[in-house]
């Protein structure tokens, strides 16, 4: 079905969930302090991202995620010069990209979760 | 999933999720309400409530994560008196009176200086990690070994304190509703309720709008304390581009200064305009190369491996790396001021620390330095580049997830890769900031700067049971140290405050032309929508309240503004109470506007410590406007007078800061 819509919102993709671990609890939706989300009206299912410029990054969504279900992803022109070069190599690399290099699984410091 | 994807799978438009009453009243009774539910007002509503105080919250988000410290903290300013500390509250506030030639607000940066390191201690006792517990940075230099404190940019004085805070809101949050406060999210203030229904006079209570259900909140109080944020959205609105890149939330209307405007409260410094580079355009903040704040100390390399030095403000080159560190005239009293704290720059050169090359533009410009410059961590020292990476970007807001979890998940590792600083434009380098593109050499983001309300020393505005705190509120600007700081004195005035007022009944016909304002957009039809509305209301800032002012410019541009509102204000529409809480806040920056171009009319004079220029008073730092210009509304029109910058220790006050301090501020109750 072809449908009469507005423009595709800039950014677009902004919030990506794991529909293999998200359990639709609305946690984020709760959390957001823009309300950038809904609830899906079917329940149990990932929310609606419907005010997507209003995502300032703060991250709060994917902190609180129990599932660690969902990736905050800047918008692409926002990625697309925010790279990092492997000294050794010389190659580079960014968020988003396909080839990724071994991920780095060291946590940021501080003991309280 | 996005709203696209879900209509092409479903074939329907979802409807609204939230039951919708507009208008429905609901009514709230508490001793201390408390506008604002970011790091301040959590303070606020917790040493309230600790004090016996029954306390509401009404929160434009979600208290949990909301506000502009929601995300989280990586340091600490203020704390002087930590038992590291070599600067006293004294040295501290003379700093900034210094640093902004008397244009800031030095009772409450004294209460901050007094305060600061106590109410840290209390973030500790509330669960935040303060120390390096596990020895991680056991030798650094910036660390003391017996109470495990560690210290960032200036790490000889020792005021301000790098902290673990990823999880501060939270934290305060739990602390609330174990004390009880009861909490309204997603509530848009709407106004003050003052007794008698009139201006000027104390306040009662205040409305709002829940921006989901559409419901009318009446919020009773006996005393109020506001602790909104900063003002975003007035000078400059594309959300589309640049909300990622930005350090103020949609939510940042200046809605705490309307409400108080309208209710016939004093502010100073509106006038004040400051040029911040972070928005538009520009990258993630600390996404990409750069060595300010959070990156300061970040080696700069140009792209055949040639070092950008760091120089001293007398010109000369650093030499060993830990001299970034050293603030340069100690044995004058000299120290760093901090980052971010609501000055414009330059600051004082006795209270900053080494910066990266200020020539970088002309050396890049003549072929010196080759672009791309890189920000290159597998030169630092190890535990700084571990202090830098793990613990800053790991625990301060808005780096933790965008920058650190992303990153490494990309495999990042700050041991082995160097950050691209985007090229472009050599100008771009002016500075030191370039994520935020403020060296692009335009006007890109301007902001109130150092503007707020006018206080007492008990942080008490000019009209009774108005209390204030926080960042932009209180001092013009400020980190968590400030913001929290205010809070925690403002709540406990208040609470004291409540203790022997009295519980008044709004006026009626105050509640009735308040919902009439708020809902007329839900019943509009043909006007323009709340985005179209905010772009205009940008236009006539940057058309008519520039860096460069002048009489005939700013009264065209007040023109402007209220036929702006009377127009296409007064019939754009809202479709849900999403699209009504920002639409009301776009009537709350049209109140901005005039505020700040009410208060550059009335400052005849240009004035360099605020960087003021009128082109009709072109003579600068004329000495009779060496003052402020406190401005508020009247019966109809905006009222200005003249303010002795020293106002804080002039009848009715004590002569010095120490005693008034004792007078008015250090009780136990």
């Amino acid at each position: 079905m072809i449908y009469s819509v507005p423009n595709p919102p800039s950014p677009c993709k902004i919030l990506e969930f794991d529909p293999e671990k998200c359990t639709g609890c609305n946690i984020c939706v709760e959390t957001c302090p823009l309300d950038v989300m809904l609830p899906n009206p079917e329940k149990g299912r990932e929310p609606l991202v419907l005010y997507t410029e209003e995502c300032w990054a703060c991250g709060g969504c994917a902190e609180e995620c129990p599932n660690d279900a969902l990736t905050l992803i800047a918008p692409t022109k926002q990625r697309i010069s925010a790279i990092w070069i492997r000294k050794s190599t010389g190659e580079e690399f960014r968020v988003g990209m396909a080839k990724v290099p071994e991920p780095n699984t060291r946590p940021p410091l501080g003991n309280r979760r | 999933m996005l709203w696209y994807d879900y209509i092409k799978k479903t074939g329907k438009v979802p409807e609204w999720p939230y039951k919708v009453e507009y208008g429905k009243e609901k009514v709230v009774e508490s001793d201390v309400l408390v506008i604002g539910g970011g790091v301040a007002g959590c303070r606020a509503a917790i040493e309230a409530a600790r004090r016996g105080a029954s306390v509401a919250v009404a929160e434009r988000g979600s208290v949990k994560r909301g506000g502009q410290g929601g995300a989280g903290v990586d340091h600490w300013h203020g704390a002087v008196t930590n038992p590291c500390s070599k600067v006293t509250p004294e040295m501290y506030t003379q700093a900034f009176i210094e640093s902004s030639k008397g244009y800031t607000n030095p009772s409450a940066r004294y209460i901050i200086a007094k305060e600061g390191w106590d109410t840290l201690r209390e973030c500790e006792d509330m669960g935040v990690q303060i120390r390096d517990e596990d020895d991680i940075f056991k030798g650094a230099p910036f660390r003391d070994e017996e109470t495990k404190l560690l210290f960032a940019y200036d790490y000889e004085s020792r005021n301000c304190i790098r902290i673990f805070g990823h999880n501060i809101k939270p934290v305060l949050h739990k602390t609330m509703l174990e004390l009880g406060v009861s909490i309204y999210n997603r509530v848009c203030i709407t106004s003050l309720l003052t007794e008698g229904g009139k201006r000027g006079a104390r306040v009662i209570g205040a409305t709002g709008v829940n921006t989901r259900t559409g419901e009318f909140c009446v919020f009773k109080a006996k005393a109020v304390v506001i602790s909104t944020g900063r003002v975003g959205r007035l000078f400059n609105f594309s959300p589309e581009v640049n909300q990622f890149s930005s350090m103020l939330d949609m939510n940042l209307s200046g809605q705490g200064f309307s409400i108080g405007w309208r209710a016939g409260a004093e502010f100073l410094m509106m006038e004040s305009v400051g040029v911040r580079g972070a928005s538009e355009n520009n990258y993630v903040p600390y996404s990409t190369g750069n060595c300010s704040n959070t990156y300061f100390g970040t080696p700069i390399v140009d792209s055949e491996g040639r070092e950008v030095p760091y120089l001293k403000t007398d010109g000369s080159r650093v030499g060993e790396y830990g001299e970034i560190f050293e603030p340069e005239k100690p044995e004058e009293g000299g120290f760093y001021i901090g980052v971010g704290v609501g000055l414009h720059q330059p600051i004082a050169k006795k209270y900053r620390l080494p910066d990266i090359d200020p020539d970088i533009p002309n050396k890049i410009a003549r072929g010196e330095y080759k672009l791309p410059l890189y920000a290159d961590f597998t030169k630092m020292p190890e535990l700084e580049r571990r202090a830098l990476f793990g613990l800053m970007i790991g625990n301060e807001g808005k780096t933790r997830v965008p920058i650190y979890r992303n990153y490494t998940r990309w495999g990042f590792d700050p041991d082995k890769d160097m950050l691209l600083c985007p090229p472009g434009e050599p100008m771009n380098f002016r500075g030191s900031c370039w994520w935020s593109g403020g060296g692009k050499g335009v006007l890109n983001s301007m902001s109130i700067l150092g503007s707020g309300y006018l206080t007492d020393w008990r942080l008490q505005t000019t009209v009774e049971g108005l209390f204030v705190a926080g960042g932009q509120p209180v001092n013009g600007s400020g980190c968590h140290g400030e913001a929290q700081t205010t809070g925690r004195y403002a709540g406990r005035q208040a609470a004291k405050y409540s203790r022997t007022a009295h519980h008044a009944e709004p006026d009626p016909s105050q509640l009735e032309a308040e919902k009439e304002r708020c809902y007329a957009p839900v019943r509009a039809e043909g006007g323009i929508g709340w985005k179209e509305l905010n772009s205009a209301i940008v236009r006539i800032m940057e058309d008519y309240c520039s860096q460069h002012r002048s009489e005939n410019v700013l009264k065209l541009g007040i023109k402007r503004m209220r036929e702006l509102m009377a127009n296409e204000g007064s019939r754009a529409y809202a479709s849900n109470p999403h699209e009504l809480g920002r639409l009301i806040e776009c009537f709350g920056l049209a109140d901005v506007g005039e505020m700040i171009m009410e208060a550059s009319l009335a400052r005849r004079g240009s004035n360099s410590a605020l960087s003021f220029y009128r082109t009709d008073y072109p003579n600068l730092d004329e000495p009779e406007w060496d003052c402020f210009i406190s401005i508020k509304l009247g019966e109809n029109e905006a009222e200005t007078s003249k303010l002795p910058l020293d106002y804080y220790v002039r009848e009715p006050y004590a002569p010095t800061l120490q005693e008034n301090y004792s007078l008015y501020g250090a009780f136990d109750a």
